[in-house]
């Protein structure tokens, strides 16, 4: 949304579509509609929202899915992934083919893509594995080797198993119960299958408490990890500011970012994931973080200036540089420009500090 | 035939009466990639505040039958960054821009206003004296007339005089009337009303409040009867004070209800996170619903609701402003 210039303005993001299919895939369904511009301009990563519940629904607030797949036929078709676990998304799992619904998309900053052919890992929970797969056809495209690591809490909320072992040079599931692969969470597994497939970078998608981890993990073995975030959304494309969550800026100032227009891509390093759910006290414009009494408001002027003025762009400029930036390229920098005990903090939640993050047991974005 | 929609806000004419509501726009720019925002009435801008602010913790909403919770706590750039970027920005395209101000304290208030009275090219300043989700509920001006028209009275006092002060109202009070004959009082152009409801969900499976910040602001169509009867009270007891309507407008039948009760504009809110194009529909179907019954000019059924039953609408439109 940087910019906002005239060319952005002539393509239509949202969307009357026609429903072309509803199919189930075990826990989950996924729909595939007829949105020749939103297949046209997407890039794995992004995501549709979607209004649900008909014209005069009482269901306000857009449901936000990332894409799953995009397709050439009928001028082009999108596909998304979804668990029925509310009243909109049961709404949506009711939808027949033929059947119209309101979607804007593509929506949110797609993940950055290496320049060189590099061995990336791609670490799924639940259906969080569905953006996933267009990233891997992406990456192949770029002659990067594809390892998945896929988890869930049982065999039927592992998605695309199939597919990931089709595609992928080696795909590694874990399932909770056991049911399918090896018994316990991704995160278990994710050490070994760094060190066998000699990964370079991480993408994950999953819950936060995943993306916790597997940031941490990463980041003990300094590798790139760009996390793909689930916070639920409200509109999808900027203004309810209900999405946010603890981002670092290149500046080294925590900001409450907009995960729908910020994101959903977050290099993993600059999400302060233990405080995702508060407002961190140093994040910008936290309570008493510039108290401001007003009869000091004047002599507090030119003090708060500096950071007042670099957060005018500073929102932009961050996320710009998480999605222009070589994933290697500034993340020790990173690491060091945050308080020490942050980069020592991953290790004693990784170490099981933190109940299991259980993957997929929580669903994602609205309901 | 082609209605007339222009519409005075306080004394600046606006094309058309429709305007988006505070914070549900952010500063416009997300929305242009849906319509062109220099199309509708004005931009009302999400509250500024003097310095950048984090807001709340989440989860900040839910949802609720026919309307959302928020508890957004005001999140901003700050009054630099706006001046700045968004402000610079929305003239740009050419949009009007109502910029809505909110305070903690009076003296931030009568800052605001000065520092947008020194900028160029706003066309109205909303002040939010009612946003419910300030850490001390205490500190919600428009609970109480005195510190309503000690804000307002500082605010107008700050800013050029050609610019119109609107203060935005609480529902959430014994008798808005109070509070809008305070406003006025104290040199209020206009009024906008309904700031959101003060609600509250508990998740039953938790068992604990579904916002981080327990409480949080009704909006949406469920509010919407409540918009109606706070500017149907207003517009009896103050009937030359402009109004900017809002709660829970969906379509153009909605808006027109607005007006009809006394708005002279009226704002789309939380549509807009449903639909965001939902400005230009509502506007497209205002129109509509004039044409339909025949009338010419908005300005006409403005408080229509107001007159007595059988009033011949020959005369009204012959007569009216």
């Amino acid at each position: 949304m940087t910019g906002g210039d005239g060319e952005q303005d002539a393509v239509q993001v949202q969307v009357r579509g026609t429903v072309l299919t509803v199919r189930r895939v075990d826990a989950y369904y996924a729909m595939t509609v007829v949105a020749p511009g939103i297949a046209a301009r997407f890039r794995p990563g992004q995501f549709v929202a979607i209004a649900v519940g008909g014209p005069d629904t009482s269901m306000l607030l857009r449901r936000a899915f990332s894409i799953h797949d995009v397709r050439p036929d009928h001028g082009g078709t999108v596909e998304f992934v979804f668990a029925p676990v509310g009243p909109g998304t049961r709404w949506l799992a009711e939808r027949r083919t033929r059947d119209v619904i309101d979607l804007a998309g593509p929506l949110g900053r797609p993940f950055p893509v290496p320049r060189d052919p590099v061995s990336c890992l791609l670490v799924g929970g639940g259906y969080g594995s569905a953006p996933l797969f267009p990233l891997a056809a992406r990456l192949r495209k770029r002659d990067c080797q594809v390892d998945f690591l896929l988890g869930a809490a049982s065999a039927d909320r592992v998605f695309g198993a199939l597919t990931a072992r089709r595609t992928g040079r080696t795909a590694t599931v874990t399932t909770e119960d056991g049911s399918m692969g090896i018994r316990g969470l991704v995160t278990d597994r994710l050490t070994q299958v760094i060190h066998e497939a000699r990964t370079d970078v991480i993408y994950a998608c999953g819950p936060m408490g995943m993306l916790r981890q597997v940031t941490a993990l990463a980041q003990r073995y300094e590798i790139p990890v760009l996390t793909l975030v689930e916070e639920s959304m409200a509109c999808g494309i900027g203004v309810c500011m209900t999405c946010v969550l603890p981002v670092v800026g290149d500046d080294g100032v925590t900001r409450m970012v907009r995960s729908c227009v910020a994101g959903p891509v977050f290099r993993g390093d600059t999400v302060r994931w233990d405080d995702v759910g508060t407002i961190p006290f140093d994040a910008l414009g936290a309570p008493g973080w510039n108290p401001r009494p007003s009869a000091a408001a004047r002599a507090n002027t030119n003090t708060t200036n500096p950071t007042g003025t670099a957060d005018t762009t500073g929102t932009s400029s961050s996320s710009k540089n998480s999605k222009t930036a070589s994933p290697g390229g500034s993340t020790r920098t990173h690491s060091t420009s945050r308080p020490a005990n942050r980069s020592s903090s991953p290790s004693p939640g990784g170490g099981g500090a933190v109940p299991g993050p259980g993957p997929a047991r929580k669903e994602r974005h609205g309901s | 035939m082609a209605v007339d929609l222009r519409t005075k806000l306080g004394h600046v004419e606006l094309p058309n009466p429709i305007l988006t509501a505070s914070g549900c726009a952010g500063a416009g720019r997300e929305l242009a990639q849906f319509f062109d925002v220099a199309k509708i009435g004005a931009v009302v801008t999400k509250s500024v505040m003097l310095a950048p602010r984090a807001g709340r913790p989440t989860p900040r909403m839910a949802e609720t039958p026919s309307g959302m919770l928020n508890s957004i706590g005001l999140q901003g750039p700050g009054i630099d960054a706006f001046l700045q970027r968004d402000l610079p920005w929305l003239l740009s395209r050419g949009a009007r821009a109502v910029v809505s101000i909110a305070g903690s304290s009076v003296d931030e208030y009568a800052e605001l206003a000065a520092r947008l009275s020194d900028a160029a090219g706003v066309t109205a300043i909303e002040v939010n004296i009612s946003c419910p989700n300030v850490e001390d509920r205490g500190l919600v001006f428009s609970c109480d007339p005195s510190a309503s028209a000690a804000v307002i009275e500082a605010v107008r006092g700050r800013v050029r005089y050609d610019i119109p002060v609107f203060a935005k109202l609480s529902p959430d009070v014994t008798d808005i009337v109070t509070i809008a004959r305070a406003c006025v009082g104290a040199g209020a152009d206009g009024l906008s009303m309904i700031n959101t409801l003060l609600g509250m969900t508990i998740d039953t499976d938790t068992m604990r409040p579904v916002l981080a910040g327990v409480t949080g602001g009704l909006s949406g169509p469920a509010i919407r009867p409540v918009a109606v009867r706070c500017i149907w009270q207003v517009r009896k007891a103050l009937p030359d004070v402009p109004i900017i309507g809002m709660g829970g407008v969906r379509t153009g039948r909605d808006a027109l209800e607005l007006i009809l009760a006394g708005a002279a504009m009226v704002s789309v809110g939380t549509t807009i996170f449903h639909d965001p194009s939902a400005c230009m529909r509502i506007l497209r179907e205002l129109d509509e619903e004039l044409a339909g019954r025949g009338i010419e000019r908005l300005t006409d059924v403005i408080g229509r609701a107001h007159e007595p039953r059988g009033t011949p609408r020959r005369r009204l439109s012959g007569t009216a402003v």
